[in-house]
């Protein structure tokens, strides 16, 4: 019976719904316009490296190839390497923050000329050693790594088996830390953390707590504008420097971050295409939407959306 | 995953020497143990630091150059050779377009709609008609509440996308594991060839063959659902084989007897009696599926894993809590669902209840009323976009912020105590132990520990794969993974005797407890690392806490089992004697179910080298990050893939020897 019950109820529910449907507006009635054809932009694949930063500058790109120029813009989120992969395969049209990354450059680009490159993003990349402020404005002197052994007892943890800490650990990059580390003479172990959310944990917590920590990092990155972290001098570079990986006794040099778009792309003469290669903007630009996105936690669709309306001279240098 | 899960069973049935004789041999046997261990030390005292094999992070062998440059000229070639001309890119075709039309139908928009074809009310009524069709109403009711609550979550088509590529990628996956699981479970043989290449399938770690993966069948949905129904497909092969050997000897023979043929006996004997138990196959098969979200969301997957993925790059504790409940409320669902249906399997056969008569119109009234919810769905904005702007979702992502906080103010400093005495009482020694000492006394350990425990095959088996984890280079990494697995097994161990018979004594505690183990064990542990860095900093100790929380949950379920399985008459005549209750539980519930132990124990043990990887993201190095490094960078990748190879191996000496090992204990 009690079957009946609920086949009942069910039934009038249904028609319940049915009539206060009737009122309801239908799929598809005031979804005309939308993309106002500018251009034949046509598909425009941007992939998306896992940080931030590179975040930033792909939500803005996309932002105006959608907004100014009527593409449809997909984005794939990608690793580097898979990322470069796709050009070959012609499911990405650009990768627009690339980092060094000469051996990719040299497969894909050389070898394979499935990628070309597209010119400099505007930011400056830094990779090198970074203690938190506190330790930098408590201990002045240990932003000079020639002072670094006289604290390496300080920097011990349960990991460093009895020497000090370098805690490394974005694997997305080359690093010469354990080199450096024999190279310099330095009383430390590199102990890795393996990802950059473990890194930014570290020095968060560092901060906070007044914990000695000295690791791995980089900028431009979001974190800096919550905790302000300072850079340690490594013996300065120069050209060919770090040519042997076993000899490097230098700092790392300074990205010129740049994008590389398919060669495919590159021949389309797509309107996007020639708005990737005029992109070009700061550090500070990309810090901004970066904290909007990371800190302020807004979509990077907004975050892009607030930026441009904002810096609107630039955005019209790239797309004339 | 949930490698061996049909194994343990097979245990009972071996023959064994009389009980007098074996009690001696046990006592033996742990003393010759004993007797390996002190000379290890006493030789380790000595040649300590010695032929260590060890391997610098950025430093490659020949192996891994090799593996390189065949990467390299897959990737060269790939335009020009034929088998991917003609064999690679016709099964991306097919699944792409298999993966599209799902999507469309549920989760994205298409043909020329703005929305997806059925709407969020159409996909409810859709969910709770057929899981009270195949189920019954209480989880038909479960269903609608937990897709409903989705919605609510602001994460209806992040997890359309989700349950899409999972339905497809175990369609996929079912597609060829129910036959070769039949066919496995009718041929020994085959069986035999099979079960390496299933265990390698679980045991490799899934960064290894992803980067590949997209260079055969592209970025995009084909290869997310393939490295998912790799993943996937094993449970149900070794399930379904299962199911086919268990159908008694005696049914077969009388199928026989009456002249039915081998195509008879299976379609209208095997299968049908199998029924039940290949259901649960598929249960397992979906349950893996989801574990695959976060992963395949590094290659462009659609759905609550790229959410995951994207809060940790900002730290977003919160909304990574947030998608990663959605993932945990879907899995509940559909296991609920499938476990229900899988009853039924059993029940509704030949059960001649008036109901019977009825069920069929109710089934019908069911299917319009679904159907008339999906039409609404199709037509209506209201029922095709879920409304509302997803406020559970941001106020549950607020509170989990805030509790992560609290616990971080509160609490890092008693953890880091915890965490600097187990690594310096347990995990340092230990590890010392195993990467100074020369790798031909490790090995020669191992393998003398192997044949003692599990026998003679044991230990051959043990010999073959230390002499291939020589061959991979990366002996020194494979020995502190080895060192950190083996104390975070013991933790599992630890807690899953605790809380596996408090739960197996008591049906109340059972309750409470085991929707939060099952919680554990499907939420993404992404979600958990950031609480876990702040309390426990990048530390081995903070991945050995991961790969705890991940695995305990199936060591205390299954000694739970064990411990419910023991007689209840025995226990009333041990306490007729007068024992009280730790002697009850010490001397006749534990040693009764010393089966489930073993085998608590080799699943925890393979539940915990599945986190190794997960545990190279936050601080365990060895292994782990090898595997990470050459995911992330192209000229790492074949040492990436050698330490793949590595924890395969490290798995499957442990697999052998503890069921070899279970094998000669629970006869």
């Amino acid at each position: 019976m009690a079957r009946h019950w609920r086949a009942g109820a069910a039934g009038l529910a249904v028609l319940g719904l049915t009539l206060t449907a009737c009122g309801g507006a239908k799929v598809g009635e005031d979804s005309a316009g939308g993309s106002g054809g500018k251009g034949k932009c046509g598909t425009f694949n941007l992939a998306i490296n896992p940080w931030v930063g590179y975040e930033a500058n792909a939500a803005v790109l996309a932002y105006v190839a959608e907004h100014d120029l009527g593409c449809k813009v997909e984005q794939k989120d990608l690793k580097e390497e898979i990322a470069w992969q796709g050009f070959g395969t012609g499911e990405v049209d650009a990768v627009v923050e690339n980092w060094g990354h000469d051996d990719l450059k040299k497969k894909y680009i050389t070898q394979q000329k499935t990628a070309v490159e597209a010119g400099p993003t505007g930011n400056k990349g830094l990779i090198g050693w970074y203690v938190p402020p506190w330790l930098a404005k408590a201990h002045p002197d240990i932003l000079d790594w020639k002072n670094l052994n006289t604290y390496a007892s300080k920097f011990k943890t349960s990991e460093s088996g009895g020497k000090g800490q370098l805690l490394d650990g974005d694997p997305s990059y080359v690093t010469n830390d354990e080199a450096l580390v024999k190279n310099l003479k330095l009383d430390f172990k590199v102990v890795y953390a393996g990802s950059e959310t473990a890194l930014i944990q570290a020095y968060r917590n560092a901060e906070k707590n007044k914990e000695w920590v000295i690791g791995y990092f980089y900028e431009p990155q979001w974190f800096m504008s919550e905790v302000p972290l300072k850079k340690v001098s490594l013996p300065a570079y120069k050209t060919g420097c770090d040519a042997d990986a076993e000899k490097v006794a230098c700092d790392y040099p300074v990205y010129k971050l740049d994008k590389i778009v398919s060669a495919k792309f590159a021949k389309s003469g797509s309107p996007a295409y020639d708005m990737v290669k005029k992109f070009h903007w700061t550090n500070d630009d990309q810090n901004t939407v970066a904290t909007y996105i990371a800190v302020d936690k807004m979509a990077p669709e907004a975050a892009a959306k607030k930026w441009v309306e904002a810096n609107r001279d630039k955005v019209d240098a790239w797309i004339k | 995953m949930t490698v061996a899960v049909e194994k343990p069973r097979k245990t009972g049935t071996e023959e064994r020497p009389p009980a007098p004789a074996r009690r001696v041999r046990t006592v033996n046997r742990s003393l010759v143990v004993a007797a390996i261990l002190l000379v290890w030390l006493v030789l380790f005292a000595v040649l300590r630091g010695r032929q260590t094999l060890s391997l610098a992070a950025a430093d490659l062998t020949d192996l891994h150059r090799w593996f390189n440059d065949v990467n390299d000229s897959i990737g060269a070639n790939r335009n020009s050779n034929p088998l991917f001309l003609y064999f690679f890119n016709e099964i991306r075709l097919v699944i792409d377009t298999l993966v599209t039309f799902v999507q469309e139908l549920i989760s994205q928009p298409g043909a020329g709609r703005p929305v997806p074809q059925i709407g969020w009310l159409g996909v409810v009524g859709i969910a709770g008609y057929l899981s009270w069709a195949v189920g019954n109403w209480r989880v038909a009711l479960l269903a609608v509440a937990g897709f409903t609550f989705l919605g609510l979550q602001g994460l209806w088509q992040e997890s359309m996308d989700t349950l899409a590529l999972t339905v497809s990628a175990v369609f996929v996956a079912l597609l060829f594991a129910i036959p070769l699981g039949v066919w496995a479970g009718l041929s020994d043989r085959f069986h035999r060839i099979v079960t390496p290449f299933l265990d390698f399938m679980q045991t490799m770690p899934t960064f290894v063959y992803l980067a590949p993966l997209t260079l055969f069948f592209l970025i995009g949905p084909a290869s997310a659902t393939i490295a998912t129904a790799i993943y996937a497909a094993p449970p149900a092969i070794r399930i379904t084989a299962h199911a086919i050997r268990s159908v008694p000897e005696t049914t077969v023979e009388a199928a026989d007897s009456l002249g039915a043929t081998r195509r008879q006996a299976l379609l209208k004997v095997l299968l049908p009696m199998s029924r039940r138990t290949v259901v649960m196959g598929v249960n397992q098969t979906i349950m893996a599926a989801l574990a695959m979200v976060t992963i395949a969301a590094l290659i462009d997957a659609p759905g609550l894993g790229k959410t995951v993925v994207q809060a940790l790059q900002s730290l977003d504790v919160g909304t990574a809590f947030n998608a990663g409940l959605a993932i945990v409320v879907m899995a509940i669902v559909l296991d609920r669902v499938t476990t229900a249906a899988s009853a039924r399997a059993d029940t509704a056969r030949g059960s001649g209840s008036p109901l019977l008569k009825w069920r069929r119109q109710l089934l019908a009234a069911g299917g319009v009323a679904a159907l008339v919810l999906v039409y609404l769905s199709h037509t209506y904005v209201w029922a095709a976009e879920f409304p509302g702007e997803g406020a559970t979702g941001s106020s549950i992502a607020k509170t989990a912020a805030d509790v992560t906080t609290w616990a971080q103010d509160n609490l890092s400093g008693l953890t880091n105590a915890f965490r600097d005495a187990l690594t310096n009482a347990l995990l340092n020694p230990f590890q010392a132990l195993l990467t100074d000492s020369p790798w031909w006394l490790v090995g020669a350990a191992l393998v003398a520990v192997g044949a003692v425990l599990g026998g003679w095959r044991a230990g051959a088996t043990t010999a073959v794969c230390v002499g291939l984890l020589v061959a991979t280079g990366v002996w020194s990494d494979a020995m502190t993974t080895l060192a950190s697995t083996a104390v975070a097994t013991v933790l599992v161990m630890l807690l899953g005797v605790v809380l596996g018979v408090w739960m197996g004594r008591s049906a109340l505690v059972d309750r409470l407890l085991r929707p939060s183990l099952d919680a554990a064990q499907v939420m993404p542990p992404f979600v958990y690392l950031v609480p876990f860095l702040a309390l426990f900093g990048a530390t081995r100790f903070t991945a050995i806490v991961a790969a705890v929380v991940y695995a305990a949950p199936v060591a205390i379920k299954i000694i739970a089992d064990g411990v419910r399985a023991v007689p209840a008459t025995t226990v009333e005549a041990a306490t007729s004697t007068g024992c009280n209750t730790w002697q009850i539980i010490t001397k006749v519930q534990l040693p009764m179910s010393r089966g489930a132990l073993t085998l608590a124990t080799n699943q925890g043990l393979i539940y915990v080298l599945s986190m190794v990887v997960v545990g190279g993201l936050v601080g365990a190095g060895a292994l782990g990050y090898d595997v990470v490094a050459g995911f992330s960078q192209g000229q790492l990748y074949g040492k990436g893939l050698a330490a793949g190879l590595a924890i395969v191996l490290l798995g499957v000496m442990f697999d052998r020897i503890t069921q070899a090992a279970a094998r000669r204990t629970s006869a």
